[in-house]
């Protein structure tokens, strides 16, 4: 106890706020191994891609748009296989959709003819719970999204953040494995997803999910992750994988924050010049895309985890 | 004639052979229409199938049916299914089509398979375009039901119809195609739109006054 209070201390009083995941001891949750896939059209959306999730932790996939973290989450859900590579939860390959993964996608996609109320029990009863343990467990969750009163409500009746909320609550109601988010937030207004964030924070603080959340926005990802894997584009791949060492709830204008963020955002800004540059000489697929993880943007090298790049 | 009960006969045989039917047409129906939408060879086998056989007129199967079930309550009722089921199905089938994409991979995502899936997110999904079959497919099963009866000496509003022709009596062949079209528009203007109404609402689809 002692041990992990100093340790803490230490890290805290150390300036390396963002620093390179080292990797943790333990078999992962879920296990991302050089995997890649190429669309029909030849692109190359991803490639060897290695990550490891462990239990409890809150994982941020960032990068610009087209960078291949969609698809990455929608293989990581198995409603996409990937054309090369492995991705296993608990040592188990995942080949298709199940509720041990449940995916939260950027809209809501709620069964518009159920109210809140049923949307939730629907699933919950499908997962084989009684009808009496899915109206109290959906209860326990519309109250944890603050939608206590609207039980009743047809999600077209609601607002954007709430019907939002309601597709929180559904995932977390099924209480998977691990719970994937593609840009949950993004179609919200900067107000509501704010609200979201601090709502998302208290939740994950008090069930500690294993989450993989998408996003291509850096100060989101530097407010909700114990890590930031930081991903380019064409072809898709892992450029840092981070740690994120700030406690919660995290203010997304702490000045620690907004310096990390000034930081990735070199990083992203560096990968892309790299990968711009050699645009006219490098049409060909092997060529030109490694050799794109900068030491020089300010951030500690050393991904440990991550650096695809390379066949 | 409504006085000596004969009209009130009529309407209620017409309404059973009707109700047998149109019921049949319409779960069969559904589910043809699932299967065309959902399933690959469906699609390939069965929707040429459908989509030639919607261009017979429904009183051309009656024919077929004489010789299949005889002079019985069966063959006309043959008759009434093979009228509206198939635009039962095409509706159906574009109703499955039209649902968003999404609500199907987050079915998938949260583990919703088999009769849940079916019956839990298809149709409902779907009951919108289900339902603008159903409208179609009654007013097709109507028209085929009279057609039937006027052809097909059974009793019924279409025999009471042929009844008047043969005893020469305008009043009463214009009162049965008074009460045809009275039956015809209650279903499909209130019934109907009711329940119309109510989905769209319900799913959204209208804004709620």
């Amino acid at each position: 106890m002692w041990a992990v209070l100093t340790r803490l201390r230490h890290r805290l009083a150390s300036r390396h706020l963002l620093v390179p995941w080292r990797g943790r001891e333990g078999l992962a949750k879920l296990t991302v191994r050089s995997v890649g896939h190429t669309f029909g059209n030849e692109v190359v959306a991803l490639r060897n891609v290695d990550i490891a999730v462990h239990s409890g932790e809150f994982v941020c996939l960032l990068g610009p748009s087209g960078c291949g973290k969609s698809t990455l989450l929608y293989a990581l859900a198995g409603l996409v296989r990937p054309s090369g590579g492995r991705i296993s939860l608990d040592g188990v390959e995942v080949t298709g959709p199940g509720p041990d993964r449940v995916l939260v996608f950027q809209e809501p996609a709620l069964f518009p003819w159920l109210t809140v109320r049923q949307n939730i029990v629907f699933v919950l009863r499908a997962k084989g719970l009684s009808r009496a343990a899915a109206r109290v467990r959906a209860q326990e969750f519309i109250g944890r999204v603050q939608l206590a009163g609207f039980e009743d409500t047809l999600p077209h009746q609601l607002s954007g953040g709430m019907r939002m909320r309601v597709s929180l609550a559904r995932a977390l109601a099924m209480d998977p494995a691990v719970l994937l988010m593609d840009e949950p937030f993004g179609a919200l207004d900067a107000q509501t997803r704010a609200n979201m964030h601090v709502l998302l924070q208290h939740i994950w603080m008090r069930y500690r999910k294993t989450v993989v959340f998408v996003t291509h926005d850096i100060r989101e990802a530097l407010v909700l992750g114990d890590r930031v894997v930081v991903l380019a584009g064409r072809p898709g791949r892992v450029l840092q994988d981070l740690e994120v060492r700030l406690p919660r709830p995290r203010d997304p204008d702490e000045p620690a924050l907004v310096e990390m963020s000034r930081q990735i955002r070199g990083l992203l800004q560096h990968a892309e010049r790299a990968s711009e540059s050699p645009a006219p000489a490098a049409p060909s697929k092997e060529v030109g895309d490694d050799e794109t993880a900068p030491d020089s943007a300010g951030v500690p090298d050393r991904a440990s985890s991550g650096m695809g790049a390379r066949r | 004639m409504i006085a000596d009960g004969r009209m009130g006969a009529a309407v209620l045989r017409s309404a059973a052979r009707l109700a047998q039917g149109y019921l049949l047409s319409a779960v069969v129906g559904i589910a043809l229409g699932i299967l065309l939408a959902r399933k690959r060879w469906a699609q390939v086998t069965l929707r040429p199938l459908v989509l030639g056989l919607q261009a017979l007129p429904s009183i051309c199967w009656l024919p077929l049916a004489l010789l299949w079930f005889g002079l019985s309550e069966a063959a006309i009722v043959f008759v009434v299914v093979m009228g509206s089921l198939l635009a039962v199905a095409i509706s159906t089938e574009d109703g499955v089509a039209a649902v968003d994409p999404l609500l199907l991979r987050a079915s998938g995502v949260l583990g919703i398979r088999g009769a849940r899936f079916y019956l839990g997110v298809l149709v409902p999904a779907a009951l919108p375009g289900i339902v603008t079959g159903l409208k179609l497919g009654w007013s097709f099963a109507w028209r085929a039901l009279m057609a039937g009866e006027l052809l097909f000496v059974a009793g019924g509003l279409g025999q009471l119809l042929q009844q008047g022709r043969e005893l020469l009596d305008v009043a009463q062949v214009v009162g049965v195609m008074i009460a045809i079209v009275a039956l015809g528009t209650l279903v499909d203007q209130v019934a109907f739109r009711i329940l119309e109404t109510r989905i769209r609402r319900r799913w959204g689809l209208v804004e709620a006054a």
